[in-house]
């Protein structure tokens, strides 16, 4: 039931804030934050709970789970229920959510209460999307994220909004019903063998899938997957999106949105088609090299702070898809590291960005410069994540980056030395942003206020939570790994199997 | 006659009576609040008379009409379709100068043709109603006699649809040559596949042709935008749910009623469905009128619905009854709300009429995008499950090609839907000409949240209207 509220309380206090700021904005404001930390609060419950649980019983899948029937006609069930994996990362989805809130404290001035409408909702949405273990609630929440996020980037985005949001609804909705097609195919392959209909995961996984299905349906799946991932090809919705976006929206876009993507892999692909994902791996972790080498050499050739930052996105959800992919345990943990880091580093960076933005009412990195001087705060701050951007050892993205690598050496060596690179190719773009903006001289003689004591606390945060992550990095990856045995432990034998 | 027949007839009678009842009282005295609500009861009254009906189901009235639950709920679906047009028309008509109470009239005597085709199983039933709908229809799209658009409009639809009928007319002079009945279940019986021969596919292609106008798909979508952009709001509202309705449910009966529909048949439509998905949103993506975007959407959808139609089966049948009565709630939302942007003088119609309109009336606004939103197939909406369903069939059918038709157009799709709804959340850039439409009253405000609400409920809870339509299939 505490998971059905999870998804309830956003949703309500959407239409409350909407509401409540056609008389008082501020009210708004701190009704968006108090949803967003109750939420964070519950979680946080959740996972004290589970500490106790994770221990003793491993006789259930979940930690806790809710579960109707909805459209009996259909075997569709309205089927929630939560593990390490979702749970952390529902810790990311409210902690994000109430920075973004904060973030856009005094950035969005007009359609304040739309705005946390929409805000609510897509944390609603993506909230869903980490606890639906229904295929058909899934899609469901699936597409229900993507309409508010419309909204942020379309009505609050910057000069090529209306173009950045279409382009990212249209590649969104298209691989998303190249997956429905495959959910409703799997459903009907229940049906077919055993006389009624499911989108049930569990039951789903126990389906037999003649070896040519199994492929096309996976790589239907993969498409929606990939796309938020977003992997290489389909990667180019995501530069515009980013850019476009208002502040919030960059960081549930790159702290939130592209995690989904990575959550489906994990939790749906790798269970449900073992074959294929055997089969497909080393053209899957190929995809992901090119994406962080791809990534990178375009950071570093961007002009404009956030695409630059966008980009760097890319290559870094590239180590994810290379981690997935390996097919052993370490590689996975690395993998799921990477992605809680890599949303509170970039969410940072994004917030960050949008700070400097707010003020110097500008993105060109070229009009930067020298900006130590005269906010050495902030400075200091942007130093700190451009080095968890780049791997510095003792931050989040390190032990994810480094997990990967150490695992996807175990399956593939040749693709793992040439994904290193990718690391150097982060210091070139982590170079230039801590020297072409925060360092040398103040050329265009800058003189803006410092980061006000609200963006202190953001800050502040994101960067504890880093360290976290990097220095005691086993509190997650306890969580994770007896869940994690499941879907990793399947691969992992196919891949003894095979060699 | 038994008692049984006169139940099972009694919503078409009823539905009758209205017509006269409407016409009498013109004769008598002209007043339009009369008109509207002596139909609206009429609806009603036909609409209660579908229990007993239920009861006495099924029931052959003479040679001509079968009375089943299918029928049942296809009539159920037109005449609450036609109930809406009713409410939605009337604060539009009270601002306009020329006599209203016709119009009524009119409506309930097409009404009536649509159920005719519903529950038609003969082919002489099937071209009264089929007349009785068109003839309707002709004066209903051309009612606004003084103004140039729609009386074009009402000569086109009239020119064309005379000459369909008369196609339809002479392929099924063809098929009773072929198989010396008119009867739908032993006319099928002896499909070309089975029989083969010239005269029978000749037949069979000519009918097709018939039903193909009226359903408006490609290649026989010409008429669509201009009609849909010249006849009035309502009307408009009307030929996509009501006409469209009824000719459905004698395409879904006549198709499948005697065992598996000819798969010559089946391929046609299937290429018939490719073709109205593609030719309807990419012509969609051009339009700067949202009627005619409208229209083109409505092209796109009946390629949809065709998509559930080929499939076929239990599921694929239940699956466009579905999506039929999914697209009927949204598509009149869509046209509410655009009759409630409408002032006296014009109807809204242009992208500049809705531009910034959620920042103007963000009620109206917000039921507008969720009809948007429903069309476009995004999940919580009547439009999402329709789709889901018919993704369903075609999956369980293995119409594959269909299939991925069907998901690459409905992204195209999404291009159009989304520049209705970024114009409605755009700012306004000037203060308009703003004719502000009058608020409309209370009844239309009712009518729209019914519509909105009904719209959700199919999309979060569908299970007991599935239900029914199961149990009604053909």
């Amino acid at each position: 039931m505490i998971l059905l509220w999870l998804i309830m309380i956003p949703l309500a206090g959407g239409i409350a804030s909407l509401s409540i700021a056609r008389r008082n904005v501020q009210a708004a404001r701190w009704l968006a934050v108090a949803v967003t930390g109750i939420d964070l609060v519950l979680t946080a419950s959740l996972w004290i709970g589970a500490r106790g649980i994770g221990a003793s019983a491993s006789s259930s899948r979940w930690l806790y789970e809710w579960d109707q029937a909805w459209i009996p006609q259909f075997g569709i069930r309205f089927h929630l229920a939560i593990d390490g994996l979702s749970l952390v990362l529902l810790l990311l989805t409210f902690l994000l959510g109430l920075m973004s809130v904060l973030a856009s404290w005094t950035e969005i001035q007009h359609r304040v209460g739309f705005f946390h409408f929409n805000l609510l909702w897509v944390l609603a949405g993506i909230t869903g999307v980490f606890l639906a273990v229904d295929l058909f609630l899934f899609y469901l929440f699936w597409e229900l994220m993507l309409v508010p996020m419309y909204f942020l980037i379309g009505i609050w985005g910057h000069e090529r909004k209306i173009y950045a949001a279409i382009k990212f609804f249209l590649f969104t909705q298209l691989s998303g019903l190249l997956m429905l097609a495959a959910i409703v195919a799997l459903a009907v392959l229940h049906q077919k063998s055993t006389g009624s209909y499911s989108f049930d995961y569990q039951s789903l996984q126990n389906l037999p899938l003649t070896p040519g299905v199994a492929r096309a349906l996976m790589l239907g799946f993969f498409a929606a997957f990939a796309v938020k991932l977003p992997a290489f090809p389909v990667h180019t919705w995501l530069p515009d999106a980013h850019t476009e976006a208002p502040t919030a929206g960059s960081v549930i876009l790159a702290g939130l949105l592209l995690k989904t993507g990575a959550y489906g892999l994990i939790r749906f692909v790798l269970p449900l088609f073992p074959g294929p994902v055997r089969e497909f791996a080393p053209a899957m972790m190929t995809l992901g090299v090119i994406g962080v080498l791809y990534g990178a050499f375009l950071a570093v050739s961007q002009h404009d702070l956030k695409r630059l930052i966008a980009y760097t996105s890319v290559s870094h959800m590239g180590f994810v898809l290379i981690g997935i992919f390996a097919g052993n345990e370490t590689a996975l943990a690395g993998a799921f590291i990477q992605m809680v880091s890599h949303g509170i580093s970039t969410g940072a960076m994004f917030i960050l960005a949008g700070a400097l933005q707010q003020r110097m009412h500008t993105r060109e990195i070229s009009r930067m410069g020298g900006l130590w001087t005269t906010m050495p705060a902030l400075s200091g701050a942007g130093l700190f994540f451009v080095m968890a951007s780049l791997g510095l050892p003792g931050l989040g993205d390190f032990v994810g980056e480094f997990l990967v690598l150490l695992g996807a050496y175990r399956a593939n060596v040749s693709l793992t030395v040439v994904a290193t690179l990718g690391m150097i190719a982060a210091t070139l773009y982590g170079l230039k942003i801590s020297s072409r903006v925060f360092q040398g001289p103040n050329r265009h003689n800058w003189s803006i206020p410092d980061l006000f004591p609200r963006e202190w606390a953001i800050v502040g945060c994101m960067a504890m939570c880093l360290l976290w992550l990097g220095l005691y990095p086993q509190s997650f990856i306890g969580i994770f790994r007896p869940i994690s045995e499941n879907p990793a432990q399947r691969v992992a034998a196919l891949y003894t199997v095979r060699r | 006659m038994t008692d049984s027949i006169v139940f099972a007839l009694m919503p078409l009678l009823i539905l009758a009576f209205t017509s006269l009842a409407v016409m009498i009282g013109i004769a008598i005295k002209r007043n339009h609040l009369v008109a509207a609500v002596l139909s609206f009861v009429g609806i009603a009254a036909s609409f209660i008379s579908l229990w007993p009906a239920f009861s006495a189901a099924p029931a052959r009235v003479t040679a001509l009409l079968i009375v089943d639950q299918y029928a049942l709920v296809y009539m159920a679906l037109i005449l609450v379709a036609s109930a809406a047009v009713v409410l939605l028309s009337f604060p539009y008509l009270a601002c306009r100068s020329e006599h209203k109470e016709e119009f009524y009239l009119l409506l309930i005597l097409a009404t009536v043709g649509s159920m005719v085709l519903a529950a038609s199983s003969h082919m002489v039933s099937l071209f009264l109603g089929l007349e009785l709908l068109s003839i309707s229809l002709y004066t209903l799209i051309s009612y606004p006699r003084t103004e140039a658009l729609p009386v074009e409009a009402g000569i086109k639809y009239l020119v064309l649809a005379a000459s369909s009928s008369a196609f339809l007319l002479f392929g099924l002079a063809l098929l009773y040559v072929a198989n010396g009945s008119m009867d739908f279940a032993r006319m099928v019986g002896a499909s070309p596949d089975i029989a083969g021969g010239f005269v029978p596919l000749a037949g069979m292609v000519l009918v097709v042709t018939g039903i193909g106008f009226k359903l408006a798909v490609v290649p026989f979508h010409l008429w669509t935008p201009d009609v849909y952009q010249g006849a009035p709001l309502p009307v408009a509202a009307f030929i996509a749910t009501v006409s469209k309705g009824g000719v459905f449910a004698f395409l879904l009966r006549w198709l499948w009623i005697g065992g598996p529909a000819s798969r010559t048949l089946l391929l046609v439509f299937g290429i018939i469905a490719i073709a109205s998905m593609l030719t309807g949103n990419l012509l969609a993506l051009r339009q700067t009128n949202v009627k005619r975007l409208l229209a083109y959407s409505s092209i796109a959808h009946m390629g949809y619905f065709l998509v559930a139609v080929v499939a076929g089966g239990d599921l694929g049948r239940a699956a466009a009854t579905y999506y039929l009565a999914a697209y009927m709630v949204t598509i009149l939302g869509a046209f509410g709300s655009l009759l409630a942007l409408s002032s006296g003088a014009r109807d809204a119609e242009t992208f500049d009429d809705i531009r910034g309109l959620f920042w103007r009336r963000p009620l109206l606004a917000a039921v507008f995008t969720a009809m948007v939103l429903s069309l476009a197939g995004i999940p919580l909406t009547a439009g999402f499950l329709g789709k889901f369903y018919v993704l369903t069939a075609g999956a369980s059918a293995a119409v594959w090609a269909l299939v991925m038709v069907l998901i690459v157009t409905s992204t195209i799709g999404l291009v159009y839907y989304l520049r209705v709804i970024v114009a409605m959340f755009s700012e306004p850039e000037r203060a308009q000409l703003e004719v502000e439409a009058p608020v409309p009253g209370v009844i239309f405000g009712m009518t729209l949240t019914v519509l909105t609400s009904t719209l959700l409920i199919l999309g979060v809870y569908p299970g007991p209207f599935w239900d029914t339509i199961r149990a009604a299939a053909p």
